[in-house]
Protein backbone atom coordinates (compact mmCIF):
# COMPACT_ATOMS: atom_id res chain seq x y z
CA UNK A 1 0.00 0.00 0.00
CA UNK A 2 1.30 3.58 -0.81
CA UNK A 3 0.30 7.18 -0.09
CA UNK A 4 0.27 9.22 -2.67
CA UNK A 5 0.16 12.76 -2.13
CA UNK A 6 0.06 15.31 -4.95
CA UNK A 7 0.14 19.15 -5.20
CA UNK A 8 -0.93 20.65 -8.41
CA UNK A 9 -2.38 24.20 -9.42
CA UNK A 10 -5.64 25.18 -8.58
CA UNK A 11 -7.09 25.48 -11.65
CA UNK A 12 -6.10 22.50 -12.98
CA UNK A 13 -8.24 20.37 -10.12
CA UNK A 14 -11.16 19.85 -12.08
CA UNK A 15 -9.09 17.86 -15.21
CA UNK A 16 -7.23 16.00 -12.50
CA UNK A 17 -10.02 14.56 -10.76
CA UNK A 18 -11.69 13.61 -13.87
CA UNK A 19 -8.79 11.68 -14.88
CA UNK A 20 -8.26 10.04 -11.73
CA UNK A 21 -12.01 9.02 -12.08
CA UNK A 22 -11.76 7.55 -15.51
CA UNK A 23 -8.67 5.63 -14.04
CA UNK A 24 -10.97 3.99 -11.02
CA UNK A 25 -10.04 6.27 -8.92
CA UNK A 26 -12.94 8.06 -6.60
CA UNK A 27 -11.38 7.87 -2.90
CA UNK A 28 -9.75 10.93 -2.31
CA UNK A 29 -9.22 13.95 0.02
CA UNK A 30 -8.57 17.18 -1.45
CA UNK A 31 -6.92 20.54 0.48
CA UNK A 32 -6.18 23.90 -0.03
CA UNK A 33 -2.70 24.75 0.62
CA UNK A 34 -0.23 26.99 0.51
CA UNK A 35 3.66 26.65 -0.76
CA UNK A 36 6.37 27.76 -2.82
CA UNK A 37 7.79 26.03 -5.28
CA UNK A 38 9.88 26.69 -8.41
CA UNK A 39 7.17 28.63 -10.22
CA UNK A 40 8.32 32.07 -11.94
CA UNK A 41 7.20 35.27 -10.14
CA UNK A 42 4.95 36.52 -13.24
CA UNK A 43 2.88 33.27 -13.02
CA UNK A 44 1.13 34.11 -9.82
CA UNK A 45 1.04 38.02 -9.77
CA UNK A 46 -2.37 39.79 -8.76
CA UNK A 47 -3.27 42.73 -8.72
CA UNK A 48 -5.08 45.07 -6.18
CA UNK A 49 -5.35 48.91 -7.06
CA UNK A 50 -3.07 49.17 -9.94
CA UNK A 51 -0.24 47.38 -7.46
CA UNK A 52 0.93 43.91 -8.94
CA UNK A 53 1.20 41.80 -6.08
CA UNK A 54 3.80 38.43 -6.01
CA UNK A 55 2.91 36.27 -3.38
CA UNK A 56 5.67 34.52 -1.36
CA UNK A 57 3.47 31.68 -0.89
CA UNK A 58 1.13 30.90 -3.62
CA UNK A 59 -2.47 28.90 -3.10
CA UNK A 60 -1.94 25.39 -4.24
CA UNK A 61 -4.20 22.03 -4.08
CA UNK A 62 -2.87 19.10 -2.17
CA UNK A 63 -4.12 15.44 -3.01
CA UNK A 64 -4.16 12.69 -0.84
CA UNK A 65 -4.80 9.00 -2.83
CA UNK A 66 -4.09 5.56 -0.51
CA UNK A 67 -3.62 2.81 -3.49
CA UNK A 68 -2.78 -0.93 -3.37
CA UNK A 69 0.62 -1.19 -5.18
CA UNK A 70 -0.79 -2.10 -8.96
CA UNK A 71 -2.81 1.22 -8.52
CA UNK A 72 0.10 3.35 -7.99
CA UNK A 73 0.71 3.84 -11.95
CA UNK A 74 -2.56 4.67 -12.61
CA UNK A 75 -3.09 7.39 -10.45
CA UNK A 76 0.13 8.90 -11.08
CA UNK A 77 -0.36 8.87 -15.02
CA UNK A 78 -3.50 9.84 -14.72
CA UNK A 79 -2.04 13.09 -12.35
CA UNK A 80 0.56 13.36 -15.07
CA UNK A 81 -1.53 13.16 -18.29
CA UNK A 82 -4.08 15.46 -16.87
CA UNK A 83 -1.46 18.36 -15.16
CA UNK A 84 0.40 18.05 -19.11
CA UNK A 85 -2.92 18.76 -21.14
CA UNK A 86 -2.90 22.34 -19.85
CA UNK A 87 -0.07 24.45 -19.48
CA UNK A 88 1.75 21.34 -17.70
CA UNK A 89 4.81 22.75 -19.67
CA UNK A 90 5.33 25.66 -17.30
CA UNK A 91 7.40 25.70 -14.53
CA UNK A 92 5.73 25.07 -11.07
CA UNK A 93 3.29 22.73 -12.38
CA UNK A 94 3.44 20.89 -8.86
CA UNK A 95 4.96 17.23 -7.50
CA UNK A 96 3.81 14.06 -7.28
CA UNK A 97 5.15 12.02 -3.46
CA UNK A 98 5.16 8.49 -2.78
CA UNK A 99 5.35 6.80 0.29
CA UNK A 100 5.01 3.70 1.92
CA UNK A 101 1.81 3.24 3.51
CA UNK A 102 1.73 1.01 7.16
CA UNK A 103 -1.18 0.42 7.82
CA UNK A 104 -5.23 1.72 6.71
CA UNK A 105 -8.16 0.84 8.92
CA UNK A 106 -12.03 1.25 8.02
CA UNK A 107 -13.27 3.12 10.78
CA UNK A 108 -17.25 1.72 9.92
CA UNK A 109 -16.08 -1.83 10.52
CA UNK A 110 -12.25 -1.89 11.72
CA UNK A 111 -11.51 -3.94 8.40
CA UNK A 112 -7.68 -3.34 8.31
CA UNK A 113 -4.82 -3.64 5.67
CA UNK A 114 -5.59 -3.47 1.30
CA UNK A 115 -9.34 -4.44 1.81
CA UNK A 116 -9.93 -0.88 3.54
CA UNK A 117 -8.26 1.21 1.06
CA UNK B 1 -45.82 53.01 -13.82
CA UNK B 2 -49.83 53.74 -13.64
CA UNK B 3 -48.91 57.68 -13.05
CA UNK B 4 -46.95 57.62 -15.86
CA UNK B 5 -49.90 57.71 -18.51
CA UNK B 6 -50.73 61.33 -16.87
CA UNK B 7 -47.32 61.99 -16.20
CA UNK B 8 -45.79 61.68 -19.52
CA UNK B 9 -48.00 63.54 -22.14
CA UNK B 10 -47.78 66.40 -20.09
CA UNK B 11 -43.94 66.32 -19.77
CA UNK B 12 -43.71 65.88 -23.36
CA UNK B 13 -45.67 68.40 -24.51
CA UNK B 14 -43.88 71.00 -22.11
CA UNK B 15 -40.92 70.11 -23.60
CA UNK B 16 -42.12 70.48 -26.96
CA UNK B 17 -43.40 74.02 -25.82
CA UNK B 18 -39.80 74.99 -23.86
CA UNK B 19 -37.27 73.18 -27.01
CA UNK B 20 -37.96 76.17 -29.79
CA UNK B 21 -37.60 79.07 -27.87
CA UNK B 22 -34.84 77.52 -24.94
CA UNK B 23 -36.90 78.96 -22.66
CA UNK B 24 -37.21 76.76 -19.45
CA UNK B 25 -40.50 76.63 -18.44
CA UNK B 26 -40.24 80.45 -15.89
CA UNK B 27 -43.98 81.34 -15.99
CA UNK B 28 -45.44 78.43 -13.96
CA UNK B 29 -43.24 75.25 -13.38
CA UNK B 30 -45.27 73.02 -11.03
CA UNK B 31 -44.40 72.87 -7.86
CA UNK B 32 -42.28 70.25 -6.16
CA UNK B 33 -44.10 68.02 -4.02
CA UNK B 34 -41.81 67.24 -1.94
CA UNK B 35 -43.60 64.46 -0.34
CA UNK B 36 -43.37 62.52 -3.93
CA UNK B 37 -39.95 63.89 -4.63
CA UNK B 38 -38.89 62.31 -1.16
CA UNK B 39 -40.39 59.00 -1.75
CA UNK B 40 -39.05 58.74 -5.25
CA UNK B 41 -35.29 59.91 -4.10
CA UNK B 42 -35.71 57.16 -1.62
CA UNK B 43 -36.70 54.27 -4.15
CA UNK B 44 -33.61 55.33 -6.43
CA UNK B 45 -31.62 54.78 -3.55
CA UNK B 46 -33.61 51.39 -2.88
CA UNK B 47 -33.15 50.36 -6.60
CA UNK B 48 -29.85 51.05 -6.47
CA UNK B 49 -29.08 48.91 -3.34
CA UNK B 50 -30.96 46.13 -5.14
CA UNK B 51 -27.59 45.78 -7.28
CA UNK B 52 -24.94 45.28 -5.20
CA UNK B 53 -27.70 42.97 -3.89
CA UNK B 54 -27.61 40.84 -6.76
CA UNK B 55 -23.87 41.06 -7.08
CA UNK B 56 -23.77 38.98 -3.44
CA UNK B 57 -27.03 36.98 -4.24
CA UNK B 58 -25.25 35.88 -7.45
CA UNK B 59 -21.45 35.51 -6.15
CA UNK B 60 -22.51 33.65 -3.23
CA UNK B 61 -23.97 31.23 -5.40
CA UNK B 62 -20.82 30.30 -8.23
CA UNK B 63 -17.63 28.17 -7.48
CA UNK B 64 -14.82 29.93 -5.16
CA UNK B 65 -12.73 31.02 -8.13
CA UNK B 66 -15.52 32.65 -9.59
CA UNK B 67 -16.97 34.84 -6.84
CA UNK B 68 -15.47 38.55 -8.17
CA UNK B 69 -15.83 37.76 -11.65
CA UNK B 70 -19.45 37.53 -10.90
CA UNK B 71 -20.21 39.97 -9.04
CA UNK B 72 -18.47 42.34 -11.40
CA UNK B 73 -20.92 41.15 -13.93
CA UNK B 74 -23.29 43.35 -11.60
CA UNK B 75 -20.67 45.92 -10.57
CA UNK B 76 -20.04 46.19 -14.39
CA UNK B 77 -23.36 46.72 -15.65
CA UNK B 78 -23.56 49.92 -13.13
CA UNK B 79 -20.60 51.56 -14.71
CA UNK B 80 -21.67 50.62 -18.33
CA UNK B 81 -25.50 50.95 -17.73
CA UNK B 82 -25.79 54.36 -16.32
CA UNK B 83 -23.06 55.81 -18.93
CA UNK B 84 -25.16 54.92 -21.49
CA UNK B 85 -28.33 56.04 -19.91
CA UNK B 86 -27.32 59.74 -19.27
CA UNK B 87 -26.11 59.38 -22.94
CA UNK B 88 -28.64 58.12 -24.66
CA UNK B 89 -30.98 55.67 -22.57
CA UNK B 90 -33.30 58.15 -21.42
CA UNK B 91 -33.94 59.42 -24.99
CA UNK B 92 -34.21 56.17 -26.15
CA UNK B 93 -36.78 55.12 -23.73
CA UNK B 94 -38.51 57.76 -22.88
CA UNK B 95 -38.30 60.74 -26.14
CA UNK B 96 -41.14 60.70 -28.12
CA UNK B 97 -41.83 57.98 -31.18
CA UNK B 98 -38.91 58.05 -33.60
CA UNK B 99 -38.43 55.21 -36.33
CA UNK B 100 -42.04 54.05 -36.38
CA UNK B 101 -41.93 53.90 -32.63
CA UNK B 102 -39.41 50.84 -32.69
CA UNK B 103 -37.90 53.55 -29.66
CA UNK B 104 -37.97 56.86 -28.77
CA UNK B 105 -35.78 60.05 -29.13
CA UNK B 106 -35.55 63.75 -27.78
CA UNK B 107 -32.38 65.33 -28.14
CA UNK B 108 -33.18 67.63 -25.05
CA UNK B 109 -32.18 64.44 -23.37
CA UNK B 110 -28.63 64.00 -24.38
CA UNK B 111 -26.80 64.19 -21.15
CA UNK B 112 -30.10 65.03 -19.65
CA UNK B 113 -29.00 68.80 -20.26
CA UNK B 114 -32.57 69.32 -21.22
CA UNK B 115 -34.14 67.96 -18.24
CA UNK B 116 -31.65 70.61 -15.85
CA UNK B 117 -34.48 72.49 -13.88
CA UNK B 118 -37.52 70.47 -15.33
CA UNK B 119 -40.05 70.02 -12.78
CA UNK B 120 -42.39 66.94 -13.55
CA UNK B 121 -46.36 67.54 -13.62
CA UNK B 122 -46.08 64.66 -10.64
CA UNK B 123 -44.32 67.41 -8.84
CA UNK B 124 -40.43 65.69 -8.93
CA UNK B 125 -37.67 66.85 -10.56
CA UNK B 126 -36.87 64.97 -13.76
CA UNK B 127 -33.41 64.35 -12.96
CA UNK B 128 -34.96 61.89 -9.91
CA UNK B 129 -37.25 60.11 -12.39
CA UNK B 130 -34.73 59.53 -14.91
CA UNK B 131 -32.10 58.47 -12.30
CA UNK B 132 -34.66 55.76 -10.82
CA UNK B 133 -35.23 54.75 -14.25
CA UNK B 134 -31.98 54.22 -15.12
CA UNK B 135 -31.49 52.18 -12.40
CA UNK B 136 -34.03 49.80 -13.98
CA UNK B 137 -31.75 49.95 -16.84
CA UNK B 138 -28.67 48.50 -14.72
CA UNK B 139 -30.17 45.66 -13.44
CA UNK B 140 -32.33 44.19 -15.88
CA UNK B 141 -28.51 43.18 -17.74
CA UNK B 142 -27.54 42.41 -14.58
CA UNK B 143 -29.46 39.64 -14.37
CA UNK B 144 -29.08 38.14 -17.38
CA UNK B 145 -25.35 37.50 -16.41
CA UNK B 146 -26.35 34.83 -13.97
CA UNK B 147 -27.39 32.39 -16.96
CA UNK B 148 -24.24 32.09 -18.10
CA UNK B 149 -22.16 33.27 -15.17
CA UNK B 150 -18.81 31.08 -14.42
CA UNK B 151 -17.71 30.92 -18.39
CA UNK B 152 -18.15 34.48 -20.02
CA UNK B 153 -15.47 36.49 -21.02
CA UNK B 154 -15.22 40.02 -19.05
CA UNK B 155 -14.68 42.17 -21.94
CA UNK B 156 -17.30 40.48 -24.31
CA UNK B 157 -19.89 40.51 -21.53
CA UNK B 158 -19.40 44.23 -21.18
CA UNK B 159 -19.72 44.95 -25.11
CA UNK B 160 -22.63 42.74 -24.93
CA UNK B 161 -24.90 44.44 -22.15
CA UNK B 162 -23.96 48.10 -23.73
CA UNK B 163 -25.54 46.46 -27.30
CA UNK B 164 -28.21 44.88 -25.30
CA UNK B 165 -29.37 48.36 -23.36
CA UNK B 166 -29.42 50.12 -26.38
CA UNK B 167 -31.28 47.52 -28.25
CA UNK B 168 -32.98 45.42 -26.67
CA UNK B 169 -33.91 47.22 -22.96
CA UNK B 170 -34.87 50.92 -24.37
CA UNK B 171 -36.60 50.05 -27.33
CA UNK B 172 -38.72 47.73 -24.58
CA UNK B 173 -38.92 50.48 -21.79
CA UNK B 174 -40.05 52.91 -24.49
CA UNK B 175 -42.56 50.11 -26.22
CA UNK B 176 -44.19 49.39 -22.23
CA UNK B 177 -43.94 52.98 -20.18
CA UNK B 178 -43.58 55.87 -23.07
CA UNK B 179 -47.03 57.71 -23.35
CA UNK B 180 -46.46 57.14 -26.86
CA UNK B 181 -45.04 53.22 -26.81
CA UNK B 182 -47.52 51.26 -28.52
CA UNK B 183 -47.97 47.90 -25.65
CA UNK B 184 -48.94 51.14 -22.96
CA UNK B 185 -51.85 51.83 -25.57
CA UNK B 186 -52.64 48.93 -25.88
CA UNK B 187 -56.24 47.68 -25.63
CA UNK B 188 -58.78 49.74 -22.88
CA UNK B 189 -55.91 50.32 -20.56
CA UNK B 190 -52.73 49.75 -21.62
CA UNK B 191 -50.67 46.14 -20.80
CA UNK B 192 -50.20 46.39 -17.58
CA UNK B 193 -46.51 45.73 -16.47
CA UNK B 194 -46.45 48.30 -13.44
CA UNK B 195 -42.87 47.95 -12.38
CA UNK B 196 -40.94 45.59 -15.09
CA UNK B 197 -42.72 42.15 -15.22
CA UNK B 198 -42.42 42.29 -18.99
CA UNK B 199 -39.46 45.03 -19.71
CA UNK B 200 -37.04 43.56 -16.77
CA UNK B 201 -37.71 40.26 -15.80
CA UNK B 202 -39.04 38.52 -18.94
CA UNK B 203 -36.43 40.28 -21.36
CA UNK B 204 -33.57 39.21 -19.16
CA UNK B 205 -34.79 35.78 -18.70
CA UNK B 206 -35.69 35.15 -21.65
CA UNK B 207 -32.26 36.72 -22.90
CA UNK B 208 -30.36 34.44 -20.76
CA UNK B 209 -31.70 31.56 -21.80
CA UNK B 210 -30.84 32.24 -25.19
CA UNK B 211 -27.31 33.00 -23.96
CA UNK B 212 -26.72 30.43 -21.55
CA UNK B 213 -27.49 27.78 -24.99
CA UNK B 214 -25.85 29.54 -27.51
CA UNK B 215 -22.94 29.95 -25.33
CA UNK B 216 -22.92 25.97 -24.10
CA UNK B 217 -23.08 24.62 -20.92
CA UNK B 218 -19.89 24.90 -18.29
CA UNK B 219 -16.90 22.64 -18.84
CA UNK B 220 -17.78 19.58 -16.44
CA UNK B 221 -21.54 20.31 -16.43
CA UNK B 222 -23.69 19.11 -15.36
CA UNK B 223 -21.22 15.54 -14.14
CA UNK B 224 -18.91 17.21 -11.96
CA UNK B 225 -21.21 19.43 -8.65
CA UNK B 226 -20.20 23.18 -8.58
CA UNK B 227 -21.46 24.14 -5.21
CA UNK B 228 -22.25 27.47 -4.29
CA UNK B 229 -19.09 28.98 -2.72
CA UNK B 230 -20.81 31.35 0.19
CA UNK B 231 -24.80 30.89 0.51
CA UNK B 232 -24.38 33.33 3.76
CA UNK B 233 -23.91 36.18 1.18
CA UNK B 234 -26.33 34.79 -1.04
CA UNK B 235 -29.16 35.03 1.90
CA UNK B 236 -27.40 38.78 2.56
CA UNK B 237 -27.83 39.68 -0.97
CA UNK B 238 -31.69 38.04 -1.37
CA UNK B 239 -32.21 40.39 2.03
CA UNK B 240 -31.19 43.23 0.25
CA UNK B 241 -32.94 42.67 -2.90
CA UNK B 242 -36.30 42.06 -1.18
CA UNK B 243 -35.67 45.32 0.66
CA UNK B 244 -35.02 46.86 -2.58
CA UNK B 245 -37.47 46.00 -4.56
CA UNK B 246 -39.87 48.12 -2.25
CA UNK B 247 -38.41 50.62 -4.16
CA UNK B 248 -38.58 48.86 -7.76
CA UNK B 249 -42.36 48.12 -7.25
CA UNK B 250 -43.89 50.83 -4.66
CA UNK B 251 -41.32 53.45 -6.38
CA UNK B 252 -42.81 52.73 -9.92
CA UNK B 253 -45.93 54.56 -8.48
CA UNK B 254 -44.39 57.95 -9.51
CA UNK B 255 -45.76 59.15 -6.39
CA UNK B 256 -45.92 59.35 -2.57
CA UNK B 257 -49.56 57.69 -1.65
CA UNK B 258 -52.29 55.35 -2.25
CA UNK B 259 -50.96 53.52 -5.36
CA UNK B 260 -47.61 53.57 -3.33
CA UNK B 261 -48.76 52.17 -0.14
CA UNK B 262 -50.74 49.57 -2.26
CA UNK B 263 -47.86 48.61 -4.19
CA UNK B 264 -45.60 48.48 -1.16
CA UNK B 265 -48.38 45.88 0.66
CA UNK B 266 -48.80 43.44 -2.77
CA UNK B 267 -44.89 43.46 -2.97
CA UNK B 268 -44.61 42.05 0.70
CA UNK B 269 -47.20 40.02 0.32
CA UNK B 270 -45.87 37.93 -2.52
CA UNK B 271 -42.60 38.14 -1.44
CA UNK B 272 -43.38 36.07 1.67
CA UNK B 273 -46.02 34.03 0.07
CA UNK B 274 -43.95 32.49 -2.38
CA UNK B 275 -40.74 31.82 0.37
CA UNK B 276 -43.00 29.53 2.37
CA UNK B 277 -44.99 27.98 -0.39
CA UNK B 278 -41.02 27.37 -1.66
CA UNK B 279 -39.76 25.68 1.70
CA UNK B 280 -42.88 23.72 1.89
CA UNK B 281 -42.81 22.24 -1.72
CA UNK B 282 -39.54 21.20 -1.13
CA UNK B 283 -40.11 19.89 2.38
CA UNK B 284 -42.55 17.28 0.67
CA UNK B 285 -40.34 17.12 -2.50
CA UNK B 286 -36.71 16.46 -0.79
CA UNK B 287 -37.58 16.71 2.93
CA UNK B 288 -35.65 19.47 3.90
CA UNK B 289 -36.48 23.24 4.03
CA UNK B 290 -33.09 24.78 2.08
CA UNK B 291 -31.96 28.32 2.83
CA UNK B 292 -31.13 29.04 -1.09
CA UNK B 293 -35.06 28.06 -1.26
CA UNK B 294 -36.47 30.28 0.66
CA UNK B 295 -34.30 33.01 -0.82
CA UNK B 296 -35.45 31.62 -4.38
CA UNK B 297 -39.49 31.86 -3.01
CA UNK B 298 -38.89 35.22 -2.57
CA UNK B 299 -37.00 36.03 -5.50
CA UNK B 300 -40.22 34.32 -7.33
CA UNK B 301 -42.78 36.21 -5.33
CA UNK B 302 -41.36 39.26 -5.71
CA UNK B 303 -40.57 39.13 -9.85
CA UNK B 304 -44.09 37.91 -10.53
CA UNK B 305 -45.83 40.71 -8.34
CA UNK B 306 -43.64 43.27 -10.13
CA UNK B 307 -45.65 43.80 -13.40
CA UNK B 308 -48.97 43.04 -10.84
CA UNK B 309 -48.55 45.31 -7.77
CA UNK B 310 -50.23 48.55 -8.94
CA UNK B 311 -53.49 46.49 -9.76
CA UNK B 312 -54.04 43.28 -7.25
CA UNK B 313 -54.80 43.47 -3.42
CA UNK B 314 -52.89 41.16 -1.26
CA UNK B 315 -55.40 38.08 -1.55
CA UNK B 316 -54.17 38.88 -5.79
CA UNK B 317 -50.63 39.33 -4.59
CA UNK B 318 -50.38 36.16 -2.20
CA UNK B 319 -51.93 33.72 -4.84
CA UNK B 320 -49.63 35.20 -7.62
CA UNK B 321 -46.25 35.01 -5.39
CA UNK B 322 -47.85 31.10 -4.62
CA UNK B 323 -48.46 30.07 -8.30
CA UNK B 324 -44.97 31.68 -9.46
CA UNK B 325 -42.90 30.02 -6.94
CA UNK B 326 -45.15 26.14 -7.95
CA UNK B 327 -44.48 26.81 -11.82
CA UNK B 328 -40.60 28.13 -10.88
CA UNK B 329 -39.72 25.29 -9.09
CA UNK B 330 -40.89 22.89 -11.81
CA UNK B 331 -39.02 24.87 -14.27
CA UNK B 332 -36.08 24.37 -12.56
CA UNK B 333 -37.12 20.87 -11.82
CA UNK B 334 -37.42 20.45 -15.96
CA UNK B 335 -34.29 22.38 -16.28
CA UNK B 336 -32.18 19.24 -14.85
CA UNK B 337 -33.90 16.82 -17.33
CA UNK B 338 -33.40 19.16 -20.50
CA UNK B 339 -29.52 19.94 -19.44
CA UNK B 340 -29.23 23.82 -20.23
CA UNK B 341 -26.64 25.30 -17.88
CA UNK B 342 -28.55 28.49 -17.30
CA UNK B 343 -26.27 28.68 -13.77
CA UNK B 344 -28.30 30.32 -11.76
CA UNK B 345 -31.56 30.36 -12.94
CA UNK B 346 -31.69 34.11 -14.46
CA UNK B 347 -34.53 32.16 -16.89
CA UNK B 348 -36.09 30.00 -14.48
CA UNK B 349 -36.53 32.34 -11.77
CA UNK B 350 -36.97 36.36 -13.55
CA UNK B 351 -38.44 34.69 -17.00
CA UNK B 352 -40.75 32.38 -15.57
CA UNK B 353 -41.89 34.15 -12.66
CA UNK B 354 -42.21 36.88 -15.04
CA UNK B 355 -44.18 35.68 -17.57
CA UNK B 356 -46.59 34.15 -15.02
CA UNK B 357 -47.20 37.14 -12.99
CA UNK B 358 -47.93 39.05 -16.03
CA UNK B 359 -50.49 36.45 -17.60
CA UNK B 360 -52.06 35.49 -14.46
CA UNK B 361 -51.91 38.91 -12.61
CA UNK B 362 -55.06 39.30 -15.26
CA UNK B 363 -57.27 37.28 -13.02
CA UNK B 364 -56.62 39.30 -9.65
CA UNK B 365 -57.16 42.65 -10.88
CA UNK B 366 -59.14 45.16 -8.26
CA UNK B 367 -62.12 46.11 -9.62
CA UNK B 368 -62.18 50.00 -9.55
CA UNK B 369 -59.02 49.28 -12.93
CA UNK B 370 -61.52 47.75 -14.57
CA UNK B 371 -64.01 49.68 -13.78
CA UNK B 372 -61.59 52.64 -15.56
CA UNK B 373 -61.28 50.51 -18.12
CA UNK B 374 -64.55 49.49 -19.03
CA UNK B 375 -65.48 53.49 -18.94
CA UNK B 376 -62.40 54.13 -21.19
CA UNK B 377 -63.65 51.03 -24.21
CA UNK B 378 -67.32 51.23 -23.34
CA UNK B 379 -66.71 47.75 -22.20
CA UNK B 380 -63.54 45.32 -20.99
CA UNK B 381 -63.59 41.62 -19.87
CA UNK B 382 -61.14 39.92 -18.07
CA UNK B 383 -60.28 37.89 -21.34
CA UNK B 384 -60.02 41.14 -23.18
CA UNK B 385 -57.45 42.06 -20.91
CA UNK B 386 -55.52 37.96 -20.67
CA UNK B 387 -55.31 39.18 -24.36
CA UNK B 388 -53.68 42.39 -24.26
CA UNK B 389 -51.19 40.41 -21.38
CA UNK B 390 -50.44 37.20 -23.36
CA UNK B 391 -49.78 39.64 -27.03
CA UNK B 392 -47.22 41.86 -24.45
CA UNK B 393 -45.36 38.53 -22.87
CA UNK B 394 -45.07 37.06 -26.32
CA UNK B 395 -43.73 40.39 -27.76
CA UNK B 396 -41.40 40.41 -24.88
CA UNK B 397 -40.34 37.26 -25.38
CA UNK B 398 -40.14 36.83 -29.61
CA UNK B 399 -38.07 40.44 -29.26
CA UNK B 400 -35.63 39.96 -26.57
CA UNK B 401 -35.27 36.15 -27.80
CA UNK B 402 -34.23 37.33 -31.00
CA UNK B 403 -32.42 40.53 -30.93
CA UNK B 404 -30.58 38.78 -28.04
CA UNK B 405 -29.51 35.92 -30.30
CA UNK B 406 -28.59 38.30 -33.23
CA UNK B 407 -26.52 39.96 -30.54
CA UNK B 408 -24.52 37.03 -29.79
CA UNK B 409 -24.16 35.94 -33.45
CA UNK B 410 -22.66 39.19 -34.48
CA UNK B 411 -20.44 40.07 -31.23
CA UNK B 412 -18.74 36.34 -31.38
CA UNK B 413 -17.62 36.57 -34.88
CA UNK B 414 -15.93 39.86 -33.64
CA UNK B 415 -15.06 39.35 -29.95
CA UNK B 416 -15.54 35.38 -28.47
CA UNK B 417 -17.93 35.42 -25.42
CA UNK B 418 -16.84 32.05 -24.23
CA UNK B 419 -14.08 32.27 -22.24
CA UNK B 420 -10.83 29.77 -23.25
CA UNK B 421 -10.84 26.43 -21.30
CA UNK B 422 -7.99 27.86 -19.05
CA UNK B 423 -9.55 30.62 -17.93
CA UNK B 424 -12.56 28.75 -16.86
CA UNK B 425 -10.61 26.48 -14.99
CA UNK B 426 -8.25 28.46 -13.73
CA UNK B 427 -11.81 30.72 -12.46
CA UNK B 428 -12.74 34.06 -13.65
CA UNK B 429 -11.50 36.36 -11.05
CA UNK B 430 -7.70 35.18 -11.38
CA UNK B 431 -7.86 35.47 -15.27
CA UNK B 432 -9.66 38.52 -15.80
CA UNK B 433 -9.22 40.66 -12.89
CA UNK B 434 -6.10 39.58 -11.55
CA UNK B 435 -7.43 38.95 -7.94
CA UNK B 436 -9.19 36.29 -5.38
CA UNK B 437 -12.46 36.68 -3.61
CA UNK B 438 -10.97 34.94 -0.65
CA UNK B 439 -7.28 35.71 -0.28
CA UNK B 440 -7.89 35.53 3.77
CA UNK B 441 -8.30 31.87 3.78
CA UNK B 442 -4.60 31.09 2.38
CA UNK B 443 -1.89 31.79 5.17
CA UNK B 444 -0.11 34.62 2.46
Amino acid sequence: MKLIIAIIRENQLDQVREALIDAGITRITVSHVSGHGRAKREETEEIYRGQVVIPNLVPNIRLEIAVNDNFVDPTCNAILSATRANEGGLVGSGKIFIMPLEQVIRVRTGEKGPDAI
Amino acid sequence: MKLTRRVLPGLILLIMLIAPSDLLAQDAPPAIDSGATAWMLTSAALVLLMIPGLAMFYGGLVRTKNVLGTMMHSFAAMGIMTVLWVVCGYAMAFGPNILGGWFGWNSDYFLLSGIDETIMPAGIPEYVFSMFQAKFAIITPALIAGAFAERVSFKSYCIFIALWGLLIYNPLCHWVWASDGFLFNLGAKGAIDFAGGTVVHISAGVSGLVAAIYLGARKSFPHLPMRPNNLVMTMIGAGLLWVGWFGFNAGSSIASGLSTAQALTATQVAAAAGALAWIIIEGFHRGKATALGFASGVLSGLVAITPAAGVVQPGGAMALGILATIICYLAIQLKEKLHYDDTLDAFGIHGVGGIVGAIFLTFFIRDSWMNEAAAAAGSWSVIQQLGVQALAVGIAIAYAGLGTLLILFILNKIVPLRSSAEAEMQGLDNHYHGERGYGMTNPN
